[in-house]
């Protein structure tokens, strides 16, 4: 079997739209930004052994021998890792490699215990796919994918518990991580912190990944180089785990920024890692280029290459969920709802899922209504989140058909959606206990009208001169219905009794 | 293929081994013959044939998703020189 091994030679062919151009002294600047982002495989166990590989715990009691690399242990790789690759690959559009093979990547580090990670380095699992992603002026980009290889992660070094020491707990070591590279196709702040919010979106839809940014599960390391508008390619900067779309935007910025003030001085950008500082939102020097990167890299003696075959492929890809892009689309034809409402729904699965349940055999738009500005604005408002919501989608979906049925108006509604949340009740059952109901008995409301004609005969005639009183009469109506009446029915009724057109 | 000084001392330091001055000719020495017998192979036509991945052809066995091991906080502590709270404690460490 003849393989062809990955040699990326990263080109930026596409030119930044004007509008994204840095201006700086001497003229305008051009951002290019690729993005490698580490996102760690949602398995039980970890890559290479049978630790557990869930977040926290009591220090190094997920790991075992292999972990702390002890000599003489074997590494047994994880199916299930593989698969979440291979998932993930294909919800990329990307390639997948039947053939591909781990090699050892080796540095010193006290919480890489083996003194190297396994990784892949010239033959990755996936190789190239492209992701859609949103841009500033809400057009639509193509970011292409490099590839994804799986590769171990490190444990955790703590530096603050001791002044004269640092603290290993090798809890993460061995952990799952699919490392995702992109091609350098990226060219403004809100690029990428767009390709990463997409990034988070695609993984979660899949369960390949469960996006958790605070745990870590998440973290991307933003490689940033400026240029003239369409001309050579400059020195790039590699900042290291930056853990958040806000903070990705925000290093990107600065780091052009940065760059671009040297150049004009008449400077040369060093290659170097940098850190992102989240308190000053700057970036600072973490270490040169210098010796870092001479990674010796070699084929893993304890593995085998790792070989797949296109049935077990064929059988993932019909495992598939529905992916956030199309989804997307589907609302936009199916429920008629705007692209940018689409889009809040898909960015989360949670939300589309809940907006689809509650959308069933009901109006979708007014679901989409009472979802995106009630709840979110309520869950907001009292920082809840959304997966503690106090109204389930049924519930929420069963308020919108009382609406719809003409059982109670719009502005009941909002009483009834206040009870919702006080008591997590069916809002069926709310408008029963309190008697909510809206009024279409015509009888009891030209009853109501009958008795304000005869208490206010002055209004009656103001009426009747300025038929723009009718608002005020409606108004007393419903006030002295409970609100019940059906305010579309109350307006025919005196209409006709006041004798306005 | 041949190493110089200036490449052992760099391996070395990656290595992290302490060379001292007078052993690193001796090693530039040791590594080149062991080079140089290695190049050997290169008399060997090796033209149309796959590299060997492995003596056996075989393919990389896996395993299935399930947490067997772990949970011995102090077996896996157990030679580190110095431990504390369950932690690795090694010298300061700070990029």
């Amino acid at each position: 079997m003849t393989v062809e091994a990955s040699t990326p030679v990263f080109t930026a062919f596409k030119t930044a739209r004007p509008d994204q151009w840095v201006k700086g002294v001497t003229g305008d600047w051009e951002i290019i930004v690729g993005m490698e982002v580490h996102a760690q495989v949602a398995a039980n166990s970890k890559l290479f052994s049978g630790a557990s590989a869930s977040y926290g715990g009591d220090p190094n009691s997920h790991v075992s021998f292999i972990d702390s690399g002890m000599p003489g242990m074997l590494p047994v790789i994880n199916k299930f890792c593989v698969e979440q690759a291979v998932k993930t690959g294909l919800g990329l559009g990307a390639k997948i490699n039947l053939w591909s093979r781990f090699d050892r990547k080796n540095y010193f580090y006290p919480d890489l215990p083996q003194g190297y990670q396994i990784s892949q380095y010239l033959y990755p699992i996936v190789g190239e796919g492209e992701l859609e992603v949103e841009s500033e002026d809400k057009s639509t980009i193509m970011v292409g994918i490099e590839r994804i290889h799986l590769e171990q992660d490190a444990g955790k070094s703590i530096h603050d518990l001791d002044p004269d020491a640092t603290y290993v707990d090798l809890n993460r070591s061995g952990c799952a991580l699919m490392e995702i590279v992109s091609k350098p196709d990226i060219r403004s702040p809100e690029e990428a912190a767009n390709y990463f919010k997409s990034l988070r979106s695609l993984v979660r839809y899949l369960g390949t990944c469960d996006g958790n940014m605070d745990e870590g599960s998440m973290r991307a390391d933003v490689n940033v180089s400026v240029r003239r508008p369409g001309g050579e390619l400059g020195t790039r900067c590699e900042i290291k785990n930056v853990n958040s779309t806000k903070f990705v935007a925000m290093a990107v910025a600065y780091e052009a920024r940065r760059q671009i003030e040297i150049l004009e001085d008449g400077g040369s950008i060093d290659q170097e890692t940098r850190l992102f500082d989240v308190k000053t939102g700057q970036t600072r020097t973490m270490r040169s280029k210098e010796d870092a990167h001479d990674y010796r890299y070699f084929p893993d003696p304890d593995l085998l290459p790792l070989v797949i075959t296109q049935e077990w492929v064929d059988g993932i890809k019909a495992t598939l969920p529905e992916l956030p892009s199309a989804k997307k689309h589907r609302f936009i034809n199916d429920f008629g709802l705007s692209a940018y409402d689409a889009g809040v729904l898909v960015a989360d699965k949670e939300f589309s899922d809940y907006f689809e349940e509650a959308a069933k055999g009901t109006d979708a738009k007014m679901v989409n209504s009472w979802l995106t500005v009630e709840l979110f604005g309520w869950l907001n408002k009292n920082g809840v989140e959304f997966a503690n919501s106090p109204i389930s989608a049924k519930n929420l979906g069963g308020l919108v058909k009382l609406i719809q049925d003409g059982t109670i108006n719009g502005k009941i509604a909002k009483d009834v959606f206040a009870k919702m949340i006080e008591t997590g009740d069916e809002p069926a059952a709310i408008v029963e206990r309190e008697g909510l109901k809206q009024t279409t008995d015509t009888g009891a409301i030209e009853k109501a009208i009958d008795d304000l004609m005869a208490t206010q005969p002055e209004k009656v005639t103001e009426a009747r001169e300025k038929p723009k009183m009718l608002g005020w009469w409606v108004g007393q109506v419903m006030k002295s219905t409970g609100g019940k009446a059906n305010p579309a029915i109350v307006n025919d009724i005196l209409k006709k009794k006041l004798g306005i057109e | 293929m041949s190493v110089s000084e200036k490449d052992v001392r760099k391996i070395a330091r990656l290595s992290r081994l302490a060379i001292q001055d007078e052993k690193v000719p001796v090693m530039v020495d040791e590594l080149n013959g062991i080079l140089n017998w290695i190049e050997m192979l290169n008399e060997v036509n090796v033209d149309g044939v796959e590299p060997m991945t492995s003596v056996v052809a075989q393919v990389l066995p896996m395993r299935d998703d399930v947490v067997s091991d772990g949970d011995q906080q102090a077996a896996v502590l157990k030679n580190a020189p110095k431990a504390d709270s369950g932690f690795f404690v090694v010298p300061k460490a700070v990029e």
